[in-house]
This record gives C-alpha cells, sequence and structure tokens, in this order.
C-alpha cells in the first residue's frame, strides 16, 4: 500500500505500474515521470498508473501525465490508467487523453488490456 | 491566512504559496459537505476551486501575491468568487487564448486547462477583469 505523497513501482517482465497517493501536482508529477522515465529507459514500454489513492490531481499535474505519454508514444508503447474518480476521468476525457491512453476502473483490467 | 465565518458566508485569504490552493479547496470541501453535495460534486468543487487558484498564482502578477476567496452558501448552491489583485486581463487577450485553443484543438495540449475545466464542472461561471485584478466566479448546485 503506497503512503501519502508517494509512488511505488511494481515491474513485472512485461508491464509496470506505478502506484500513486496524494495529491498530484507538479512535485509528485515531476517524480513520477522520472520514475516513468526509469522503467522506460529500462525497455519497459506498457505502464499502468494507478490513480486510486490519488483524490486531488490538478492541470499541472495531469500535463506531466500528458509527458509521460509523449515519451510512451516514441516507443510506440502503451499507458494505461486505473483507479480514476469520476471527476477525474471526466477531466481526462475532456482534455483528450482518453484517445492516447487507456482509461481502466481496476489495475487488472489495465494489465490485461495491453 | 485570515479566515472569518459569517453566517452564510466564509471569506479566505490564502498567500500565493506553494500548495495554498489546497487550503482553499479543502475549505470549499468542507462547506460541500455541509450543504449536502454529493461525493463527485465536491470533488468538482475542489478542482475548480484548485484550478482558478493556481491561475492566479501563474498569471496575476499581483503584487501582494495574495487570493481572496468568498464561499456564499444558500439552500442547494455553493458559490465561490476568487479575486486576486494582478493586473487583469482584456478581451483581446482572451480572444487570443480561445484561438490558440482551437489551433491546437487536434492534439493533447498540456497546459491552459485551468479555466476550461472550472467551466465545465461549474453550473455558472463568470469572470471580472480589469486594471485592478481579476474576479472569477463559479456556482455549483447539488441538483446538478
Amino acid at each position: 500500500m503506497a503512503n501519502k505523497f508517494d509512488i511505488q513501482v511494481r515491474a513485472e517482465h512485461e508491464y509496470a505500474v506505478l502506484e500513486t497517493a496524494g495529491y498530484l501536482n507538479d512535485t509528485l508529477g515531476e517524480d513520477l515521470s522520472k520514475k516513468a522515465q526509469e522503467l522506460i529507459e529500462k525497455g519497459y514500454t506498457q505502464l499502468v498508473i494507478n490513480l486510486e489513492q490519488t483524490a486531488l490531481i490538478n492541470s499541472i499535474g495531469i500535463s506531466i501525465l500528458i509527458e509521460i505519454i509523449e515519451a510512451l508514444d516514441e516507443r510506440d508503447g502503451t499507458l494505461n490508467f486505473c483507479g480514476l474518480s469520476a471527476t477525474q476521468e471526466r477531466t481526462f476525457r475532456m482534455m483528450a487523453i482518453a484517445k492516447y491512453a487507456g482509461i481502466f476502473p481496476d489495475e487488472k483490467t489495465a494489465i490485461a488490456n495491453f | 491566512m485570515a479566515n472569518t465565518v459569517l453566517k452564510d458566508q466564509v471569506s479566505l485569504t490564502i498567500p500565493m504559496d506553494r500548495d495554498m490552493e489546497l487550503v482553499a479547496a479543502k475549505t470549499g470541501s468542507v462547506l460541500a459537505e455541509l450543504n449536502h453535495f454529493d461525493e463527485d460534486q465536491t470533488e468538482e468543487i475542489q478542482l475548480a476551486i484548485i484550478e482558478t487558484c493556481i491561475n492566479a498564482f501563474e498569471h496575476s502578477q499581483s503584487e501582494d501575491r495574495q487570493v481572496f476567496i468568498k464561499y456564499i452558501v444558500k439552500a442547494d448552491e455553493l458559490e465561490c468568487k476568487i479575486t486576486d489583485h494582478g493586473v487583469g486581463f482584456t478581451a483581446e487577450d482572451q480572444h487570443n487564448s480561445i484561438s490558440n485553443r482551437q489551433q491546437m484543438h487536434t492534439e493533447m495540449r498540456k497546459r491552459g486547462w485551468g479555466l476550461e475545466i472550472t467551466m465545465t464542472l461549474m453550473d455558472e461561471f463568470n469572470i471580472e477583469s480589469g486594471e485592478n485584478g481579476t474576479t472569477v466566479s463559479f456556482i455549483k448546485r447539488t441538483a446538478s
């Protein structure tokens, strides 16, 4: 279980899961981006970001998520999100993130849909 | 930070410092819960407050570096008025911003979403801006 203002990384054979906890602003977003970049450089091109423990995301945090989508796109990779609240999902769809990344209700489904 | 509670109105002043938007959002969240907004609506109110405060932090160029928030609680709605004493913006600025958004419509745009998110999530939205600053007002209704 992730702690408050924390990012947990679980790397499996073919994919990795990043689980955030706390307010996803520029600080947590940059930390998340750094960890995602490290995974991408290691060859992981299928990532799940689990936002279940993140109650609030601001638009700066979302802009950093878009940078992760772009970094994966350069490697023909895929980013799937899960654990979003209804408001977060609505915001992601408004910002066209749903066109470039998957949105799934839970981690199991997000992994199954790579 | 100064915080005064009136019968149906709460006024809060926050400094333009890191994460202070969360103080404003938390206050809005408590008032929304007291006014029987559901969980999703409360989150929408918090996000609208956060985005409006961040816009003031980033763009107002306010010399006093403060944001003034009024929460007006009524039977079935919560109104927020978020004011800065910055440089404001003109109708031309707004027009250019809308044009830029339309040009970028086909691609994921990274920044400049704050007002659009707030407008979408709230039931009413208004901006008054001039050389003495900007006030963004929005209303969320329990029935929405």
